[in-house]
Order: C-alpha cells, then sequence, then structure tokens
C-alpha cells in the first residue's frame, strides 16, 4: 500500500541518497550480511554513515579509492562469500564506466551485487554534463538479468534499497543528489515488478518515475485546471515494467505520457511505448532528455530549460489527448 | 570425502597427467572447430600442479565446500584447460569435454559459473579476475576464513588497467591470503607482448605495488607444486605474485611460441600429430 505525502509531509525536502547509507545500517543491523564498496565519493553517497553505524559496519565497507572497474568486481568478489555487496560512486561512473564489470561480471554471474550509484540524472547540477548521467536506465534495463528501481523520494529510495537487498541477484537502484520533497508518506509499500496508480483519472495516463514523479503530480493538477484527468502511475520498477497495470490505465484514458530525468532513448518512455506497441496501441507522448547532454545550472532551472518540469508534462499531456481524441 | 590436499601426485604423475590434461585441450578444441589452444596449453600446468599437486582443497562432490581454496581463471579464454582440470578432478564428465562451444552444452567458449561446478565466476572480459579475487578474499577475511584465493592471469591481460588498481588494492588491504599467478608466455593476438604494448617487467611492477613476488618456470612442476604450497603456507600480509615463465602452445611442437595458435583450432590432420607427439613425450598418459 502506498500514501501519497501530505502538504506537511511533502515540505520535508531530502534527498533519495540520504536513504542509502542509513538504509545499509538497518540492513546490517537486522542481520543481512551487507557489504558496501565505493570509490572515493562515500561521504557524497554517504556510504560513510554505513561505516559509522557500528564498528562491524566499518570492516564491512571497502573504499578502493578513484577505481569504478575495481569497485564493481571487488563488490562481485564480496558477493560470491556469500555477501550482498552494494556499490556507491555517481551514476555517470559506477555504471558508465564500469559498465562492462556489471555486464560481464555481476549479471553473467548472476550475482547478489546491488549497484546504486548516486547523484544519476541532471539533478546534479552545476557540475554539468560531464555528471549528469541521462542514459544509465538505458545501460541497465538492457542488461539481462538486472532489475532496475527508480524511486521518487527518499522514502521510496528506502524501499527501494530494502527491495534491492531483498531481492537476489543483479538489481540497479537510481539515486539522486538534489533534496526533493517527499512524493509518498512513510510506510508506503513498493514491490519489484509493480507500478503504482497514485491518482486516477480518465482523460490521459502520465506515467513517470524517480523525481518526475513529483512534477507529474503537478502537472495533472494543472491538466485538471484545463478540464482534463490525468491518471498519475509511478513506475518505480522500470525493469521488470508492470505492464498489466500500465496497459490497464492506458487502455481507460487511450492515450500516455512518460516522463523521466533521462534520455528519452532507451529509458522508461521506450520500456512504456514497447509494452503498449505489442499489447495495447495508442497515442504516446515522451517527456525526456532528447538526445543532449545536460549543462550547468540549477536543478529547478534546468527542469525549466530541458522542458522536463510540470508544464512541459502537461502541455505533451494536452496534445497527446488532443491527438488521441481527434480535437 | 577424499582431501584434495593429502595423496598428491608425484611430480612424475603430476607430468603424465598434464600429458594427458593437453591431449584433451587438443581434442577438445579440434571438437569444437575453435578455441584458445596457445594459452590453455602454456597454463595447463599451473592448473594441474594447483589441482593434482596437494596444494588447492576442492571436493568436486560439493562444490560449494565453504572451506575450500577459490581459483578463479582471470584469463577465460583458457576455458579448455580448465575444463579439461574439472574432469579429471571429477566436477564434470570426461565425455562431456567433447560438447565445448556446442548449442546446449555447460562448457561455453568462456567459462560460464551458472552452468559449471567448479567455475567459481564467469570469466572472459580480460582485466576483470583479479579485482574479483581481492574481493573474494576481503570476503573470506570478514568470515575469518583460511581458505586461499588463486587468481591466474596472463603477461598480456596485465595490459588492461583494471589489474592495476586490483594490485593498488590489494596491497592496501593486506590481502596475504591472495595469490596471483602470472602466466608469462609473452605473446598475445597481435604478437609478441612486448612488441604490442611492452608492460615491462610485471614482477617488479607487483612488487613496488607492494607485493611478494616469486618467478618460477612455469612447466616445472616441482618447482610450481613448491611455490604454491609456500605461497599458500605463508602467513604475512601482502599479496603475492608468482610469474610463471611458459610457452605459447607448450607441449606441441608447431604451436609453440607461435601466436598464430592464439585463437584456432588444429584441423583433425594437426590434431592428431599433435596428440602422437603428446603420446610420446614422457608419460604417455594417453
Amino acid at each position: 500500500m502506498i500514501r501519497l505525502a501530505n502538504e506537511q509531509e511533502a515540505a520535508q525536502k531530502k534527498a533519495t541518497r540520504a536513504a542509502y547509507g542509513e538504509t545499509l545500517a538497518e540492513l546490517l543491523g537486522e542481520g543481512m550480511p551487507i557489504v558496501a564498496v565505493d570509490a572515493d565519493l562515500s561521504g557524497s553517497t554517504t556510504t560513510s554513515k554505513f561505516a559509522a553505524s557500528s564498528e562491524e559496519a566499518a570492516r564491512r565497507l571497502f573504499n578502493v579509492g578513484i577505481a569504478e572497474q575495481n569497485m564493481v568486481d571487488v563488490a562481485a568478489g564480496l558477493a560470491l562469500a556469500g555477501n550482498v555487496a552494494f556499490t556507491g560512486s555517481f551514476a555517470v561512473f559506477g555504471t558508465g564506466r564500469a559498465y562492462d564489470q556489471i555486464r560481464n561480471t555481476v549479471c553473467y554471474s548472476n550475482l547478489d551485487v546491488k549497484i546504486a550509484p548516486t547523484h544519476a540524472g541532471i539533478s546534479v547540477g552545476p557540475d554539468g554534463g560531464s555528471h549528469q548521467m541521462i542514459e544509465d536506465i538505458a545501460l541497465m534495463r538492457a542488461l539481462p538479468r538486472m532489475r532496475v528501481l527508480v524511486p521518487a523520494d527518499y522514502n521510496s529510495a528506502k524501499a527501494a534499497l530494502r527491495l534491492a537487498a531483498q531481492t537476489p541477484g543483479p538489481v540497479y537502484v537510481r539515486l539522486g543528489r538534489a533534496s526533493v520533497p517527499a512524493v509518498y508518506a512513510d510506510g508506503s509499500e513498493f514491490a519489484v515488478g509493480q507500478a503504482n496508480v497514485v491518482r486516477e483519472g480518465t482523460d490521459v495516463t502520465i506515467v513517470a518515475c524517480g523525481v518526475e514523479m513529483r512534477e507529474a503530480l503537478l502537472a495533472a493538477d494543472a491538466l485538471a485546471d484545463r478540464g482534463i484527468s490525468a491518471e498519475v502511475v509511478d513506475a518505480f520498477c522500470v525493469k521488470p515494467l508492470d505492464a498489466d497495470t500500465i496497459v490497464a490505465s492506458a487502455a481507460k484514458t487511450g492515450c500516455v505520457v512518460t516522463a523521466e530525468e533521462h534520455s528519452v532513448n532507451g529509458g522508461l518512455g521506450e520500456a512504456v511505448a514497447h509494452a503498449l506497441a505489442e499489447r495495447h496501441p495508442v497515442p504516446v507522448s515522451m517527456v525526456g532528455m532528447r538526445d543532449a547532454f545536460g549543462k550547468s545550472g540549477e536543478f529547478e532551472e534546468l527542469l525549466e530549460y530541458f522542458s522536463l518540469g510540470y508544464k512541459a508534462i502537461a502541455d505533451a499531456a494536452s496534445k497527446v489527448y488532443a491527438k488521441a481524441n481527434n480535437c | 570425502m577424499a582431501d584434495s590436499t593429502q595423496g598428491a601426485m608425484t611430480p612424475d604423475q603430476l607430468r603424465a597427467t598434464a600429458q594427458g590434461l593437453r591431449a584433451d585441450i587438443i581434442d577438445m578444441i579440434c571438437k569444437a572447430k575453435s578455441g584458445h589452444p596457445g594459452g590453455s596449453l602454456s597454463c595447463i600446468d599451473i592448473l594441474c600442479a594447483l589441482y593434482f599437486g596437494g596444494v588447492m582443497r576442492y571436493d568436486a562432490a560439493d562444490p560449494e565446500l565453504p572451506a575450500r581454496d577459490r581459483f578463479i581463471l582471470a584469463k577465460g579464454h583458457a576455458a579448455p584447460a580448465l575444463y579439461a582440470t574439472l574432469a579429471k578432478a571429477g566436477f564434470i564428465p570426461h565425455d562431456e569435454l567433447g560438447t565445448l562451444r556446442k548449442l546446449g552444452s555447460r562448457l561455453q567458449g568462456h567459462p560460464d559459473s551458472s552452468l559449471v561446478p567448479g567455475v567459481e565466476v564467469s570469466t572472459g572480459s580480460l582485466g576483470q579476475g583479479l579485482s574479483i579475487a581481492c574481493g573474494l578474499a576481503c570476503g573470506l577475511r570478514l568470515d575469518g576464513s583460511g581458505s586461499t584465493v588463486f587468481a591466474l592471469l596472463g603477461d598480456g591481460e596485465c595490459e588492461e588497467g583494471q589489474v592495476w588498481e586490483a594490485a593498488m588494492f590489494a596491497a592496501h588491504q593486506r590481502l596475504g591470503n591472495l595469490v596471483a599467478i602470472i602466466d608469462a608466455n609473452g605473446l598475445q593476438i597481435d604478437g609478441a607482448v612486448c612488441d604490442v604494448c611492452d608492460p615491462g617487467d610485471l614482477g617488479a611492477k607487483f612488487a613496488a605495488f607492494g607485493w611478494k613476488v616469486s618467478s618460477v618456470d612455469g612447466h616445472d612442476l616441482g618447482q610450481l607444486v613448491e611455490a604454491f604450497r609456500q605461497a599458500k603456507a605463508y602467513d604475512g600480509n601482502a599479496p603475492q605474485a608468482i610469474v610463471a615463465r611458459t610457452v605459447k602452445g607448450k607441449g606441441v611442437s608447431f604451436m609453440e611460441g607461435q601466436c598464430g595458435w592464439h585463437g584456432k583450432a588444429p584441423s583433425e590432420a594437426e590434431a592428431d600429430a599433435a596428440l602422437s607427439e603428446l603420446a610420446g613425450t614422457e608419460g604417455g598418459a594417453l
């Protein structure tokens, strides 16, 4: 069961990465054989908080220095020894630079390694395009055996990290740097392979993930003012995608907008379009990065600049609704 | 179970066994019509010493035995050498060797740990095995295990930068339970390692990273067994590297020292000639 955050709860802004170290500490405390491997970014990823939680945890954080390829394969070796191993670093390095290690060792050997780097997407902000990872979902969802979780806020990030630990085999958890408003109330429950309809509507379906969930809900408010009833679906688990829930919603509304803080090439939008094309073709419009690198700027500015904010989602929804209804 | 560290073969028995495994390698690659004979033949004496010289603890009837020593074939293209060894040790049936690289076989072109008992981890993409071995050594140490992790790398493989990320990490973590063996056959696909992109003196480089380094004749089974036993008995906290000087294609005269035999299967006639030569050499295992 999920419950949306109320206004007071939503005002508590927190980054999804803030869930990382503390959730690992909780899981170790509950008896899971958690280890973490980081690459000189343990303060930024918050795996340092895991290490600070107990002497046992301190022994179970391995800092490999600035060596992301080694990071992933050291995690693989720790998993071979019976541990549930989480890797750190920033998403651009933790997935891109170590892609072959994730592919050929973690996934091919089907190991209990959880790739959970932080600072994914354009929300990294001022560091610029070199650090704004916008193709990680595409890379990770292309890999056989890999599951892909994209939490929208701190509370769902905690759930995602728990699910990753409890799910045997490789899992990718996409975490961000920016503090974002709570979308969900504490205690909301999520599952691998399950999308959640968080707002019901009849005219258009908005399928979003990650920080775009907040924008999708604001877009639904804006659409209501235009007389369009939007259903909002959180594709918290991008792979395996909950095609049943998304197809059922599309069958009801007749058109779909996808929204992701990621490239439209290979991301959530294409995953949703794939499911709809095979099972229930309807007009689809994708909000996401359009074959472009990011730029330096503040997160809110970049949402506007790259047309990823709620206004862009609402405009895309109005257009796809008009197309589906021949108006 | 039979304790693999007891009742070790004598050097003569090991030599005979290695010749038999060489014959298996030639036979299986010939039947597969593709594969990597050169690097399999250069490292088979190393595998023979580890598995049958009383060095590694393992139980073919219980591949997951917690107290086993771990072997990681970083140079995964030498899969035929590993499969022949695992068959001899009883992990897989000898008959299965003929299925190498065939559709439906467990014996993939490069080792797949999800299919083959005794294969600790899938390898094939070079440069990763030493890092995996580091993580495994860290994990075993966390558990208070006395097991040793052996990783077998090629000298050409040491051109991969990740090998040196791992070398740095292993020394920093004081992984005295980790042994890297370098199959220094001097050749890679495009030619001699020193001509393609010379990594220089590998022993000196590992030593510079803080490793305890030794060097052996990689085809002298007596020397290999002694070096591996000493490495396993070592109770210090430096990771150890053993540079094994080898000959690519060792044991088949027309393949020896020829980089053209890195990844080419012998024809039936060539395989017959190789098998005759192997049967005629000391030990005559066939």
